[in-house]
């Protein structure tokens, strides 16, 4: 297969442009999009390679049919994206809880920008992170993944694909202006260097009948494709095992929901994914996400020349939450310092995992500009 | 044309398991989609090839009584999400099953921007004038002065000419037809589904519990006799001053012709774009 990039090479792109080209890798032959500050070179980069690559890429009338274009090719058999901005990561959510109750794989990039309503286009933050775990209403559960350079926006949007095929279910792709439009150099593999995971297909027409089940016990049914001869029938009611709607069943409507919230919980060790720096004799931990953890970085390095024996955690996966992993870690700090572009979203998750343990402090920063390590250290120096 | 009997139809293409249906007494919902039915098996489509595709509301309800692939969206995105399985996989054809409030107007707009691209789609819009499943509000549809349970005392607004909008935004194929208009409803049909492109046919239908009971329609005889009165031929249409076509409803055929479908219009994009790219001669 030939690509319309260079592959098994680094190269000096956007993160915007990592998250095109990753996808392409990862198999996605579908995008549906409108445009949006600064999501919009992801959609010009699938733009140029789709139809090279036997792809489409097209442009909706809005977010609404965006996302829902997505779940149509998804059912169709496509591995799809889209991506978009805070604003219009907002009018996704409809469909969003659709993705989730109907169990569709797909990746969903939202690029963070200032908000609230269309806000601060241009600049950077870091205030989805609660529309992005419980925007749709309902009670759901899907994947949150949070880049944090642009080989990471690579990797990770990879890794999404593939978390989102082996669980059927959404993957949101938290990134942010910073991220969205910084250059860095990024190593663009070869095909046969990456893992690629493709759904689940149903092994015999016994298997199909039941899209909606947990026939292999491991709580992701097998997805029956469209146009396979299985006539499934796919709602966002509340449906049975077989995809029927069971709106008035309590039992049915428990026994699913839990379900698709119950398949993520018990593959967190998979899924959850977090990296540490200076953590083991830290009394100091400084946790954080996305672009906000590489000032972290370098705030630790400052504070442990000053003699403060403080470490990082860097939060790559946000959703599924490890409450225990972090009041584990609660218990042997003094103090975790939160620093985040906006006025406290993760502390929320960190003060709740953190359970009392250790006092919990939040270094909030909105307005577009990152942290500085500076900054950063001198809160926690106090 | 030969006519099945409607059990033989019934048995060949519903979910027993899903009977009986939600419909209402008097509801022309079942109707329009026996003719469905009727031409897909007239045409001898493969059902295995066949996806619909609805939103929500009553006649969204269908792709679940028939066994088919079916996807049963959100409010008006059904256009939207046929899109994306239309493009993923061509070979599917797909028949969109849905009401005037979700394609005018909460869906007004995928709906626009649906016929404007030609998506290769088969739409079967049922009118009543009426929110029948959230209990007989207003359409964008509904006639000034008809009532519904958000305007007690007659609609205010001008309604949308459904058909006269598909024809503007270039639709390929437009019909419209009161379902008791049987044999021009599969004929239209059967002609949608040949045909590459987005193809509309709208039936007016008799919703008697939410909307005939609050217009002093109560039965479905009543809805269908006023479906006669308020109905004109658009042979006759066109011969009659616009003052006498006030408050009518034309029927017929509105639209036939071939301009390509969004799927032959991708295709020939991606051969284009290969061979600006020099990937292709």
């Amino acid at each position: 297969m030939r690509y319309p990039f260079p592959v098994g090479r680094s190269d000096f792109i956007q993160g915007d442009e990592a998250i095109a080209r990753a996808a392409i890798l990862a198999g996605c032959r579908f995008y549906a999009g409108y445009p949006i500050t600064p999501a919009s070179e992801i959609f010009e980069a699938m733009a140029l390679y789709m139809p090279l690559v036997d792809g489409v890429s097209i442009q909706m009338e809005d977010e609404l049919a965006s996302m829902a274009a997505i779940i149509g090719a998804s059912w169709a058999g496509a591995k799809a994206m889209t991506a978009t901005s805070g604003p219009g990561f907002s009018l996704m959510m409809e469909n969003l809880g659709y993705a989730i109750m109907t169990e569709t794989p797909l990746v969903l990039v939202d690029v963070q920008r200032g908000g609230p309503s269309t806000g601060q286009p241009t600049l950077a933050a870091q205030g989805d992170i609660m529309q992005a775990i419980w925007g749709t209403h309902g009670d759901h559960s899907l994947i949150v993944l949070s880049p944090s350079t642009v080989q990471e926006a690579f990797d990770f949007t990879i890794r999404a694909f593939n978390l989102a095929e082996k669980y059927r279910t959404p993957v949101v792709l938290l990134t942010d202006a910073e991220i969205a439009h910084m250059r860095e150099r990024v190593y663009v593999p070869q095909p046969g260097e990456i893992e690629i995971i493709d759904r689940k297909l149903p092994a015999s027409e016994e298997e199909a009948k039941f899209p909606f089940g947990d026939i292999h016990g491991d709580g992701v049914p097998p997805m029956p494709i469209f146009g396979k001869g299985y006539r499934t029938y796919v709602t966002g009611l509340t449906h049975d095992e077989r995809g029927r709607p069971r709106t008035v069943d309590a039992e049915v409507h428990e026994k699913l929901v839990r379900r698709i919230i119950e398949k993520l919980e018990r593959n967190g060790k998979d899924i959850i994914s977090y990296e540490t720096f200076e953590l083991d004799d830290a009394e100091i931990a400084i946790i954080s996400t996305g672009i906000v953890s590489r000032s972290a970085v370098r705030a630790v390095k400052i504070l442990r020349e000053r003699g403060v024996r403080a470490g990082m955690l860097k939060l790559n996966t946000i959703w599924p939450f490890d409450f225990e992993m972090i009041e584990e870690l609660a218990e042997r700090v003094r103090k975790i310092y939160v620093p985040e572009m906006n006025l406290g979203q993760l502390y929320h998750l960190v003060k709740e995992g953190a359970n009392g343990k250790a006092e919990v402090e939040l270094i909030a920063k909105i307005g577009g500009e990152v942290h500085t390590p500076m900054e950063i250290a001198e809160r926690v120096v106090g | 044309m030969y006519l099945k009997s409607a059990y033989e139809i019934r048995d060949k293409y519903l979910r027993k398991d899903m009977l009986p249906t939600i419909f209402c007494p008097g509801c022309g919902i079942g109707s329009a989609l026996q003719y469905t039915l009727r031409a897909i098996d007239d045409l001898k489509l493969n059902p295995d090839e066949i996806v619909w595709v609805s939103g929500i509301g009553c006649s969204s309800r269908v792709p679940g009584f028939v066994n088919f692939d079916g996807l049963h969206t959100t409010h008006g995105r059904a256009l939207a999400f046929a899109t994306g399985i239309k493009l993923a996989n061509p070979d599917l054809k797909i028949i969109a099953f849905m009401g005037d409030g979700d394609a005018a107007a909460i869906g007004g707009n995928h709906f626009i921007h649906a016929i404007r691209r030609n998506l290769d789609v088969t739409v079967i819009l049922i009118n009543n004038f009426t929110y029948g499943m959230t209990g007989g509000q207003v359409a964008p549809t509904a006639l000034k002065g008809l009532r519904g349970t958000t305007a007690p005392y007659g609609q205010f607004e001008n309604p949308f000419d459904i058909a006269d909008l598909a024809v503007s935004a270039g639709a390929n194929y437009v019909a419209r037809w009161s379902v008791f208009n049987y044999l021009q409803g599969i004929n239209s049909i059967k002609k949608a589904l040949q045909k590459e492109g987005f193809t509309l046919v709208e039936f007016l239908s008799p919703c008697p519990i939410s909307f005939g009971r609050r217009n002093r329609m109560k039965t479905a005889p009543e809805l269908l006799r006023w479906y006669q009165k308020i109905t004109v031929p658009l042979a006759k249409a066109k011969k009659m001053p616009p003052e006498e076509l006030e408050g009518k409803i034309v029927i017929g055929e509105f639209a036939d012709r071939d301009r390509p479908g969004l799927v032959r219009e991708y295709e020939a994009y991606k051969k284009r774009a290969k061979k600006m790219m020099g990937w292709e001669e």
